[in-house]
């Protein structure tokens, strides 16, 4: 049978292309607020002075605080957004999350036995990525291999959270230096980021989005099942290595710099996937522009809600998210299957 | 197993190897409970004459004024948490159905955590606890209700409910004045540590009348484990029985909650290890209730002196056990087919 050309409707690229360049605008737009609003509450004018003149007084808020803060925001948000999506393409599962899944968790104990045990105070990020090594071959482990279903994954996720935030909090309780170190970082939160730490981590967060996105192909193929992926090109085993090489570098890195995030790998997704469709090759860079999008305003929003302090972003991503994960499970999502 | 038949036309049924399991449990209960008593860092060896109303003041403060309440609250919490736990497993077939993992326990610290940053006396807080614990029970009913109670959408909406109330509790926490935040925090993670008879008297209270409310359900819960058609042939009124079992067992744990903080998995835990130990088919309320209290004095004995020197709260102990219970759980089901 002669294979008919798949038809295309006109014009989709360009429409997808235009929707990634306003995804942008609207990133910038965030990012702007996250600049502008704090807890200092300073006028635009004074924050553009700030942002460009030295020799002003809100320099030093604007540099060493809210700049940082938002391009953590940024390369955190983009990691666990990628994140997310390839952990649902790998897993074949709609409830896949970093956090969720325990992976975030691993990481934090890894630092907290780092830190509290053998004493380290450098490194943070190679005993995170460490951490996230582990759970994430022990969740799919535990969550049944090949045969996980999304709700066994889920539970098993919420298992091993369980054990490792315990864990976690009982080395904070008996270190106190440590408690003071990491008593927000546990909870999530971009407030004491500084510009080394952005650095620190960018090389791990881009390494991790070049290898997602050179699998996005491939990933689609797996979607169809192993067999098809392979009859299409793919090597299944060597596929699913590179996107979990992927998730722990990018949930690693984000943990290390600003602690466990949870649900934004789950949500933006999700939401994501109602604008570009399951295609991965457009739902990562769409993610890795959106999810910041969301972290930033998350972020904006739990400074504003916090006033005179600050709230923490963690608790403003895990309402969002919890609800959204509501909604999924409503929709029949993670029981279906 | 064996069954007796006095006149009058009654049965009484015994399962040799459930009563040995529950005398067991008990003995290790008193046992664990007199160690907490006697205590290791500071013994007081004369504690029966204390008890009976000797011995020399400061021996009476530390042994009846900070041991027994302890000792009491953690009876208490535990004997809560392992009935309550065993009611809503049989109650929806779902051996995950437990209720910290469906989010009632984070429920009531939200209510709890609510009293705590606005200010208010322990009745307060056990009020507000078990209220947050009804309402997360009838909003997470409400939500699963349209598709029925088995499965794993029960256990999926109590993941994400219990998502969202960690995010609502990390919010109060930040709301609250600095000292008060401390000190719920410590209480977020489940802590016998300065528990008075203020905590235990609600909660003991509870106990009293709900529990044998509920053990004297047991047989009616048996038949529900069969399947709603079929205990209703047989006679159990289940649509009146559910939303009062599932009521009672929400209200002990919110007041279990209220009483030491939510103290994660012993309810997961005890009736999966009752059943095992009593090899008994049905809910096994009575082993249940038995291994939750002398788990709970058994992990708060750990808390106290795993570490020399240093105290860690009983929440921690129990999330480790029973978090690496469920991971063993899960992995020994999918073996089995089961989950």
């Amino acid at each position: 049978m002669p294979a008919a050309p798949v038809a295309r409707p006109a014009g989709r690229t360009g429409r997808r292309l235009a929707g990634l360049a306003l995804s942008l605008l609207l990133l910038g737009l965030v990012a702007g607020l996250s600049v502008a609003i704090g807890a200092k509450q300073l006028s635009p004018a004074e924050v553009w002075q700030g942002l460009l003149r030295p020799d002003s007084p809100e320099y030093a808020v604007v540099h060493r605080m809210r700049l940082p803060r938002t391009l953590l925001g940024l390369v955190a948000g983009a990691a666990l957004g990628v994140a997310g999506a390839v952990t649902q393409a790998v897993t074949r599962n709609p409830l896949g999350d970093p956090g969720l899944l325990g992976i975030n968790a691993g990481a934090s104990a890894a630092v907290a036995t780092a830190t509290a045990v053998l004493g380290m105070t450098a490194g943070d990020i190679w005993y995170a990525l460490l951490g996230a090594a582990v759970v994430t071959v022990a969740v799919h482990a535990v969550g049944g291999g090949r045969a996980a279903t999304p709700a066994r994954l889920a539970l098993a996720g919420a298992a091993l959270n369980a054990v490792l935030y315990s864990y976690v909090s009982a080395v904070m309780l008996l270190d106190a230096a440590s408690l003071e170190r990491l008593r927000f970082w546990t909870v999530g939160s971009l407030a004491d980021a500084r510009a080394d730490t952005v650095l620190r981590v960018l090389p791990f967060v881009v390494a991790g989005l070049l290898i997602a996105l050179a699998t996005a192909r491939p990933l689609d193929a797996l979607a169809l099942g192993d067999d098809a992926a392979r009859a299409l090109g793919a090597r299944p085993g060597l596929v699913r290595a590179a996107a979990t090489a992927a998730i722990t570098l990018l949930s690693g890195a984000a943990t290390a710099a600003c602690g466990p995030l949870v649900f934004v790998g789950l949500l933006v997704p999700h939401l994501v996937r109602a604008l570009t469709g399951p295609d991965l090759r457009w739902l990562l860079p769409y993610c890795a522009v959106l999810a910041p999008v969301l972290l930033l305003a998350a972020d904006v929003t739990a400074r504003l809600l916090g006033r005179p302090g600050e709230l923490q972003v963690g608790t403003v991503t895990a309402v969002l998210g919890g609800v959204l994960f509501l909604h999924l499970v409503q929709r029949g999502a993670g029981v279906r299957r | 197993m064996i069954v007796l038949r006095p006149p009058g036309g009654r049965s009484l049924r015994l399962r040799p190897r459930a009563l040995a399991v529950g005398a067991a449990l008990t003995l290790l209960a008193v046992v664990l409970g007199g160690l907490t008593l006697v205590g290791v860092d500071r013994p007081a060896p004369d504690v029966p004459a204390i008890l009976a109303g000797g011995g020399n003041p400061a021996d009476r403060f530390i042994l009846l004024d900070l041991r027994l309440p302890r000792l009491a609250t953690a009876l208490g919490v535990g004997a809560a948490l392992g009935l309550a736990g065993a009611v809503c497993q049989s109650l929806l077939r779902n051996p995950l159905g437990s209720p910290d993992v469906l989010g009632f326990t984070q429920g009531a610290a939200t209510g709890a955590l609510v009293v705590v940053v606005l200010g208010g006396g322990s009745l307060a807080l056990g009020g507000a606890a078990v209220a947050g614990g009804l309402a997360t029970g009838l909003l997470g009913y409400a939500l699963v209700g349209r598709h029925g109670l088995a499965g794993h959408r029960v256990v999926l909406v109590g993941i994400g409910v219990t998502a969202i109330l960690s995010g609502v509790n990390g919010y109060l926490l930040t709301r609250a004045p600095l000292t008060d935040a401390a000190r719920a925090a410590l209480w977020l993670t489940g802590s016998l540590d300065g528990r008075g008879w203020v905590n235990a008297l609600p909660l003991l209270a509870a106990l009293a009348v709900l529990a044998p409310a509920i053990l004297a359900s047991g047989r009616a819960l048996r038949m529900i484990e069969l399947g709603d058609h079929l205990a209703t042939a047989l006679g159990v009124p289940v649509g009146r029985l559910r939303p009062l079992l599932l009521a009672a067992a929400v209200a002990l744990v919110s007041l279990a909650a209220a009483a030491a903080g939510p103290v994660s998995f012993v309810a997961l835990t005890a009736p999966h290890l009752a059943r095992r130990l009593t090899r008994a088919p049905g809910p096994n309320l009575l082993p249940a209730t038995l291994l939750g209290a002398a788990l709970l004095v058994a992990a708060d004995l750990v808390a106290q002196h795993a570490i020399a020197g240093q105290q860690l709260p009983v929440g921690v102990v129990t999330g480790v056990i029973g978090g690496s219970h469920l991971v063993w759980l899960l992995a020994v089901g999918r073996r089995s087919g089961r989950l």
